[in-house]
């Protein structure tokens, strides 16, 4: 290859940035100013570089993160680093909603105005901040959902370490969180080794502060904007999980007062209850949330943390995978795929390396699960993705974390730091010979990203551009090589299996659910499978007029009020027609515009394609076109314009590369014949 | 398909092909049977000389047991398959493909895409006057070749045929997201700026006329481009030892421009600029 990279010159600070992710160059022909003597004898570099293609994104976002965006120079500068050809690296840059090309202030203000916000007022919001003069951006879905409306503050250059350096005490003994929500000093508040070197967008100099304020209100996000420091502290992960056991918790004023669900079949010990919210069933996936302190691996051993590990160590690779399946554990990202079925066909490849890649890329509208998890009980996720490692022969792993959860981010990078630190993850881990580590990448803004070769794509430092299967990722996935993709509710499903054995876990299995909109405890639930739709509406606390369920996403169908007996499982919900998806449920009540939702979805639809194909390219503009067109209409004066979304969705679902496509369609057409929207 | 000479002889395979049974060699995409049988799939961003990105779907279809659509030119053949290419459903995928990309862009000077439009009864004008289009100004900042991108259907090929798949200099790669991604070099400046060399491979494999000659360029805008009138003679090129096969369209005794052979084994249609540009000597007739 025969690369020319430009004239323009980075700055004194863009260098930094991209020598913090790299280290600094060793020779004029790595992009050092000087030429040595030696330098002018030798050619050197090329290949070792371009090996490292995959630090392309973490030194896009290096820049972004000091300088606000990204200029010619600094991309320049990185380009000759990685020796990767300018006009791809720009066409990578420019694939990211999270970076800029032109230069922007440093800071940026991103208020959701996506499905749950926009039914919980984001529009007074936004509104009210151009009323104030105060500059942001309307931005998809943050993932707070249960705190809508919701707005994510960034600000480049800041000299300390991105997301909020400590977080509240996990509540115990002695900690009130409701101090702890009013802003209050935590009690056992405790520095989240902002000083530790190790990941890759860490340490060297001035990064990003990123601050999260939901639920926002003007005057909040007004004060925020001009003083991110003084923003108050987040409210602690267990907040989105209403079931969650507190006696501290006060009865939520107004709160309603919901009647007991029979008892449903469980193991394990039942968490107390909260006060406001009956507790049916003992909580697994979310039992340490709130409970375990997420910035201690001890706290996380003295809660169990581990022992699934040590299980698999004794039971072996193939044993792993036997219990695995055995569990009938699917995947918890839409595709309901059997995970040991996906790990057997990865261990059994002759390629290798092996790969692991934790998909925490959760875009979805509506969907919030995996932030709560990763931030409440970080450890359980890199003990997961440890034993998958093992089960499929992977001694490395990719932790793909969306862009938008600075707090989460945070507490992976330090949870994986402090277990290599203590032997549990690196070369020889427990003692039992196995090596296994753990690489994170931050994602840039792009829901398309949470596709698998998509994702695999972003890691490589290529456009997040979904490839076409087959080759499937467990033949040719991460880097062409044997790769195991799993999401995070997923892989952590797989520490109760190890502790319980398959059989006890197939009696208590769960799935987890992000209920938003308009009920009264929004939050993350826990429920065995087969509880219905009814029985979940019953734990958040129903609207007095319920208009339409959700469920499943962007990506899944609306159900109507007389349909709540519907089973959550997969087969219950295919029987019905819709899906679970990655188990949003988005509740709406009367006093939401459907017209409008529909609208948001197709946008969102819109802006998310990544181009690649035609049918999704311009079929969802012509889509959101459609539907702007019949907004405000019914019956015959709609006709026209249903039959053409028809006509353009069987197309999008039939004809595009990805699920992004083949799923545009389907929200619009559940709310059109479940609903009869346009009636 | 590019002849390789003297390849080890490869396995057939047998599947079913619009109810008949067929025989291809291991590794063949469903597109190739097709064309070994006759059959005529469309196709824009399948390349003879690339392998296609599958971009843009007009040459799907049906894969029995299978839940969506398959492109024909890059699924690979396997036994024991049933695929039908002539169905409702293929039909309305390709009319529906063809009605979006003619209503968002113009393939006025796309060979085929006139003959495809009216065979499969596509009316792209149903979405109305206000549907939105690429609307791109064409860029003409050198002498060599125009990008006029309002006719571009992002099919990848110029991407690919720049990049690793031929010529290695990455000069242009698609840029930003959705409806707004656009073939760009870096930092979205003039060609002048770029790394492009002008070798011209990605006009030999653009399939919509986005990338043309200048010349072209100029004499479609004057009306005197006119291919019926044009002859086309393959020689070779004197610059360099290599010599490459060159095929000079001629019209009105002018070189107009100038492509090369996809079959030649050597270079597969590939060229450097002395070749694909440097042909005004020949006609300086002072
Ligand atoms: S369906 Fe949409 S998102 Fe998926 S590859 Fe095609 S254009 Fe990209
Ligand atoms: S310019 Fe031509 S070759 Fe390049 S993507 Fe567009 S249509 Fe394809
Ligand atoms: S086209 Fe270029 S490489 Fe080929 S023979 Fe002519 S000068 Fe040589
Ligand atoms: S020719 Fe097959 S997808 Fe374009």
């Amino acid at each position: 290859m025969d690369l020319r990279f430009g004239d323009s010159k980075p700055t004194d600070d863009e260098r930094r940035a991209v020598d913090a992710v790299l280290g600094p160059p060793e020779s004029a022909w790595e992009g050092a100013d000087d030429r040595s003597a030696e330098d002018l004898r030798w050619a050197r570099g090329g290949r070792e570089a371009r090996e490292r293609r995959d630090l392309l994104l973490p030194g896009l976002h290096a820049l972004n993160d000091r300088v606000g965006w990204i200029s010619e120079g600094g991309l320049d500068y990185l380009c000759r680093r990685l020796t990767v050809p300018p006009a791809e690296a720009y066409g990578v840059a420019t694939f990211y909603a999270m970076f800029a090309v032109r230069p922007r202030p440093a800071q940026v203000l991103h208020v959701c105005t996506d499905l749950t916000c926009a039914a919980r007022g984001s529009a007074a919001v936004t509104a009210g901040l151009e009323a104030e003069g105060v500059a942001f951006e309307p931005s998809p879905c943050l993932g707070l959902c249960e705190r809508a409306p919701a707005a994510l503050l960034v600000r480049a250059g800041v000299e300390r370490d991105e997301g909020q350096a400590h977080d509240p005490a996990p509540p115990g003994p002695g900690s009130s969180l409701l101090g702890a929500l009013g802003g209050q000093a935590p009690t056992a508040a405790r520095p989240l080794n902002s000083a530790v070197p190790g990941g890759t967008t860490r340490g060297g100099g001035p990064t990003r502060l990123a601050r999260v304020i939901a639920p926002a209100t003007v005057g909040a996000l007004a004060g925020v904007a001009r003083n991110p420091e003084a923003a108050e502290a987040e409210a602690p992960a267990v907040m989105a999980v209403p079931q969650a056991g507190h006696a501290a918790r006060p009865v939520r004023p107004g709160g309603r007062v919901v009647p007991t669900l029979p008892q449903t079949p469980s193991g394990g010990t039942p968490t107390a209850l909260r006060d406001d919210c009956p507790q049916p069933h003992a909580l697994q996936l979310l039992r340490r949330v709130g409970v375990v302190d997420p910035g201690s691996v001890d706290d996380y051993r003295a809660h169990g943390g581990y022992a699934a590990l040590r299980r698999a160590f004794a039971l072996g690779p193939a044993g792993v995978i036997r219990e695995v399946t055995e569990s009938g554990l699917v995947g918890r990202g839409g595709a309901a795929f059997p995970t040991g079925r996906k790990w057997q066909a990865t261990a059994s490849q002759p390629d290798a390396p092996h790969y692991v890649v934790c998909n925490a890329d959760e875009s979805e509208p509506g969907t919030f699960k995996d932030r709560v998890v990763m931030e409440g009980d970080p450890y359980a996720l890199v003990e997961a993705m440890t034993v998958a490692g093992y089960a499929v022969g992977a001694h490395r792993g990719y932790l793909y974390i969306r862009g938008e959860y600075p707090r989460a981010y945070e507490r992976l990078t330090h949870a994986i730091d402090e277990a290599r630190a203590r032997g549990l993850l690196g070369d020889d881990i427990l003692g039992s010979g196995f090596a296994f580590d753990i690489e994170m990448r931050r994602g840039a803004g792009a829901y398309i990203c949470g596709e698998e070769t998509a994702l695999f794509n972003s890691i490589e430092g290529y456009r997040g551009e979904p490839r076409s299967k087959p080759p499937f990722p467990v033949e040719k996935g991460l880097f062409g090589k044997p790769t195991a993709a799993n999401n995070v509710e997923t892989l952590v499903n797989v520490l109760p299996i190890l502790t319980q054995g398959a059989e006890a876990f197939r009696a208590t299995e769960t799935k987890l659910f992000c209920v938003s909109g308009n009920v009264d405890r929004p939050g993350v639930y826990e429920l065995p499978f087969g509880a219905t739709l009814d029985e979940l509406l019953d734990l958040a606390g129903r609207p007095d007029t319920l208009r339409a369920v959700l469920l499943g996403g962007a990506a899944g169908g609306f159900v109507r009020p007389d349909e709540l007996d519907i089973p959550l499982t997969f087969e219950g919900t295919r029987a019905a027609g819709t899906t679970l998806g990655s188990g949003v449920v988005l509740v709406l009540d009367e006093s939401v515009d459907l017209p409008r939702i529909l609208l948001r979805i197709a946008e969102f639809f819109r802006d998310e394609s990544c181009g690649q194909c035609v049918p999704c390219r311009v079929g969802t503009v012509r889509q959101e076109e459609a539907l702007h067109r019949i907004k405000d209409r019914t019956g015959e004066a709609a006709a026209g314009d249903i039959a053409l979304l028809r006509e353009v969705g069987q197309a999008l679902r039939d004809a595009s590369i990805c699920g992004l496509g083949q799923t545009a369609w389907n929200a619009v057409e559940s709310a059109i014949d479940r609903l009869g929207v346009y009636k | 398909m590019t002849t390789v000479p003297l390849a080890p002889p490869r396995r057939l395979l047998e599947f079913t092909l619009d109810d008949t049974p067929v025989r291809v060699p291991e590794g063949a995409t469903i597109l190739d049977a097709c064309r070994a049988a006759g059959k005529d799939v469309p196709t824009l961003c399948h390349g003879d000389t690339l392998t296609p990105k599958n971009a843009c779907r007009v040459c799907v279809v049906e894969v029995e047991g299978a839940r969506t659509l398959a492109p024909a030119c890059s699924r690979l053949a396997e036994p024991g398959m049933v695929v039908r290419t002539d169905t409702e459903r293929t039909r309305h995928s390709r009319k529906v493909v063809l009605e979006l990309l003619a209503s968002s862009v113009d393939l006025s000077t796309t060979p085929r895409a006139a003959e495809w439009i009216k065979g499969y009864g596509a009316e792209p004008d149903r979405f109305g006057p206000e549907a939105r289009r690429l609307g791109e100004e064409p860029r003409v900042d050198n002498d060599l070749y125009v990008r006029d991108y309002d006719k571009c259907i992002l099919c990848y090929k110029c991407v690919d045929a720049c990049g690793d798949q031929w010529q290695n200099s990455f000069a242009i790669s698609v840029t930003g997201r959705g409806f707004d991604a656009r073939i760009a070099v870096e930092h979205d400046g003039p060609l002048t700026e770029s790394a492009c060399v002008y070798c011209g491979n990605c006009i030999e494999v653009c399939p919509t006329g986005a990338l043309s000659f200048k010349r072209e360029f100029d004499m479609r805008a004057d009306g005197s481009w006119d291919e019926e009138a044009q002859t086309e003679t393959t020689t070779v090129c004197a610059y360099c030892g290599v010599g490459c096969n060159l095929t000079l369209h001629v019209q009105d005794n002018e070189i107009v421009k100038v492509t090369s052979p996809h079959d030649n084994p050597v270079t597969h249609g590939n060229l450097c600029i002395k070749g694909r540009f440097g042909f005004q000597h020949v006609q300086n007739r002072v």
